[in-house]
């Protein structure tokens, strides 16, 4: 499980997340994605804190945590890496930029770099198909990506 | 105030935006103004033109002047040629690939010759954050004609127009509003589907990005005719821009009193709040995104109950998607009459397609229902990348199928689709060529379904796994004939048994690919060999004789000495020690190594 450490201050924040939306259980998943936007991901501790807040089961928030792509219970690098995987990609030769990435970062997908900085995930489709294949960078989108490109666009960060 | 002379509309797009059409805008602003020319010429960033091949994309109004392509750095040129001298920067216009002549308005380049454009009217015309530019566009004027009908007579020429949902399915929508306006309840919901899961696909997201006040205008009309006075757009939270636009376009809907109580003096109170979506394809299920919307996991439920009885909070639900939306305001505003003569018999209107893949030009298109997938490839779409030759068309998502050379004459509607073996879905198309293998995108689909599945039913659960296992056993090289009897049955099994839409479409890739790529299974089946070359267990490197200079850099590198030779002689490899890595083909300065 994560080092992560339940600090007072946290408890305040989620308390303060959790009453904006007037401890509504129904508002579960806006209550995560404000709460994954403080802390960067859910941890353990801070679902059991949501659902202390909302008085809902533990289950029923990591059921909801576990079964949405945009939840993570794992924290990602400084720099996120997220290569679409959408068809149109897809068969523009995404697979093998997500090979030359793994072999350039030495991590597989879901991972971290030991010092932190990326991190590397799929996703489906960013909707800028016009450019693929494509990879974001935190916000930052690089488009018509071939495997060759790969290393200069890791050396800008 | 001076008067302004000439307007300079920029995409803003998220593919237009990925490739810098915001540092464009300021540069524009910036170099308008180093002119003096700020208060004469307005720069404004507009939703999708749809030819995403060529963005970012400049639009000079009023001479239609149509620019590709278009860097920060060319900003300087434009305002110093174009809006300065009037003289048009040739370089920047869009070529014919055909006759290499540079065209410079959009009426009379083939990519837009064909398209007739309804859902996406306003997409790349107007400031998608500025209500006014929207109304002056007769927006609001079919909300205005609306509240002076009574609702059986709105939904009357819905249904007389002959709109069919958008989403996929292709469910009459006139009819729809009807039996949600016939259940009676305190409460009721107008819920707009922006759920767009699909990979691939991005029409909705630009129906928001470009015009999101169709959508707030055409939600209010439905809760009108149905008799709710509340709105809920379900909407990804992967797509920021879209999700700021609706912000903004239903906060100026407020101030002008278009949304609220008592709307356009009328007796009617309407308002729209928005629901995120937190990634999960499922949730395009009109069940399971109501579950989502009750901030539970979005697992589809058995109906009947239909949401138009029991949806959101047990109360009667009209779920309608994006694009469905965007039609109804023109369908009051030109009439039934005329949305109902365009299209096929059972296909009325037009139809909002994201065309990607090995086309020439990637984009988002809309078409008369009835155009044939010829027209959508290669007219339109300019043909397969690269010359190389067309193989397949996929459509409808991970719910639909591969579609062949055979089919490219037929016109695309609903049931025409459905009849070949894959469906309209929500409009995803993506194009193939020879290089792609049609197992390795089966195996792309079900890995997809794999992952979506919500697990609640046992068919797509498990089957769907097994499916993946099988494939991937057939891409490996140890497929069975037996395998393919397998697959062919458990995919049978799967769609009858299937809890809900996704389970129950979800072996259409296998069946369509299996059915019009047999001799491509049994390649890989009985020759194990990938005829285009992508399953990497199936390949053979091979040393070109005639191109081996003999440098022995690829025997130096290969992880399990499998290749031999002498110095400046021919390599050979040993296909018994090979393990397929393609080091040697990484390694090899003179293209001798190929790959068979």
């Amino acid at each position: 499980m994560s080092n992560f450490k339940l600090q007072d201050c946290h408890k305040k924040q989620i308390k303060d997340i959790c009453d904006s939306f007037n401890n509504e259980p129904g508002e579960l998943i806006n209550v995560l994605h404000k709460t994954q936007g403080v802390f960067g991901y859910l941890p353990e501790d801070v679902q059991r804190e949501v659902a202390q807040n909302l008085n809902i089961p533990v289950a029923k928030v990591y059921g909801v945590v576990t079964f949405y792509s945009f939840f993570t219970m794992k924290p990602k690098g400084e720099h996120a890496i997220s290569l679409c995987l959408g068809t149109a990609c897809y068969v523009r030769g995404a697979e093998l930029v997500l090979d030359e990435f793994k072999k350039q970062l030495g991590i597989e997908v879901g991972q971290v770099t030991p010092d932190g900085k990326f991190s590397l995930d799929c996703l489906r489709c960013v909707g800028a198909c016009g450019l693929a294949p494509v990879v974001l960078i935190g916000d930052k989108v690089y488009g018509r990506l071939d495997p060759s490109k790969v290393k200069e666009i890791l050396a800008n960060y | 105030m001076a008067q302004i002379k000439m307007h300079l509309l920029v995409c803003g797009g998220t593919g237009c935006r990925a490739s810098e059409s915001k540092r464009l805008v300021d540069e524009l602003n910036a170099q308008l103004k180093a002119n003096n020319l700020d208060e004469e010429v307005k720069v404004i960033i507009t939703g999708c033109f749809g030819f995403c091949e060529k963005g970012p994309i400049v639009k000079v109004i009023p001479d239609n002047t149509f620019y590709t392509k278009v860097k920060p750095e060319d900003a300087e040129e434009i305002v110093e040629e174009h809006v300065l001298k009037g003289r048009k920067v040739t370089r920047l216009l869009y070529e014919n690939p055909e006759t290499k002549e540079h065209v410079s308005d959009s009426k009379h380049m083939g990519f837009y010759q064909k398209q007739v454009r309804i859902a996406l009217r306003n997409c790349g015309f107007i400031d998608p954050e500025n209500i006014e530019e929207y109304i002056v566009r007769d927006g609001y004027a079919a909300l205005g004609k609306v509240l002076s009908m009574t609702p059986a007579e709105a939904i009357d020429i819905v249904k007389k127009s002959g709109l069919r949902g958008r989403g996929g399915a292709g469910f009459p929508t006139g009819l729809k509003w009807e039996i949600a306006s016939k259940n009676k309840a305190d409460q009721k919901y107008v819920v707009c589907n922006a759920d767009e899961g699909d990979p691939g696909a991005f029409m909705d997201r630009s129906i928001l990005e470009g015009d999101p006040n169709s959508i707030v205008e055409a939600m209010a009309i439905c809760g009108y005719c149905i008799g709710a006075t509340k709105g809920l757009i379900y909407i990804r939270a992967e797509y920021p821009l879209a999700i700021k636009r609706l912000q903004v376009a239903i906060g100026q809907a407020r101030e002008f009193g278009l949304l609220g109580p008592k709307i356009l003096g009328s007796d009617f109170d309407f308002d729209i709040e928005l629901r995120y979506g937190a990634g999960a394809f499922v949730c395009g299920e009109e069940t399971a995104l109501i579950h989502s919307m009750e901030g539970k996991r979005g697992e589809p439920t058995i109906k009947p109950p239909f949401p138009a009885e029991a949806g959101y909070l047990g109360k009667p639900s009209n779920v309608n998607n994006v694009e469905t939306f965007a039609n109804i305001p023109a369908i009051f505003l030109k009439g039934w009459e005329w949305f109902s003569s365009i299209g096929t018999e059972k296909s009325k209107g037009t139809k909002v397609f994201a065309l990607a893949g090995k086309i020439n030009n990637v984009g988002l298109i809309e078409v008369p229902m009835g155009t044939t997938l010829r027209e959508v490839i290669f007219e339109i779409g300019g043909g397969i990348k690269g010359g190389k030759k067309f193989k397949a068309v996929q459509t409808g998502g991970p719910s639909g199928g591969c579609l062949t050379e055979q089919h490219l004459d037929t016109p695309i509607d609903y049931d025409n689709l459905v009849a070949a073996g894959s469906m309209m879905g929500s409009g995803g198309m993506i194009v193939m060529d020879e290089d792609d293998c049609m197992v390795s995108v089966a195996k792309f689909y079900l890995d997809f379904i794999v992952e979506e599945s919500c697990g609640k039913c046992a068919p797509c659960r498990i089957g769907n796994k097994r499916m993946h296992e099988t494939l991937e056993k057939i891409c490996q090289g140890k497929g069975t004939m037996e395998d393919l009897d397998y697959l062919d049955n458990l995919s049978k099994v799967i769609k009858d048994t299937a809890l809900c839409g996704l389970g129950q479409t979800s072996p259409n890739p296998v069946l369509s690919t299996m059915q019009y790529f047999r001799d491509e299974y049994l390649a890989h089946v009985v020759d194990k060999k990938c005829p285009a070359g992508r399953c990497k267990a199936l390949r053979s490197y091979v040393i070109n004789a005639d191109k081996c200079m003999g440098c022995t850099l690829c025997a130096k590198n290969c992880p399990t000495s499998a290749i031999t030779g002498d110095k400046k002689v021919p390599h050979v490899i040993d296909q018994s020690k090979c393990i397929k890595c393609g080091t040697c083909y990484e390694k090899c300065k003179f293209g001798a190594i190929e790959i068979r």
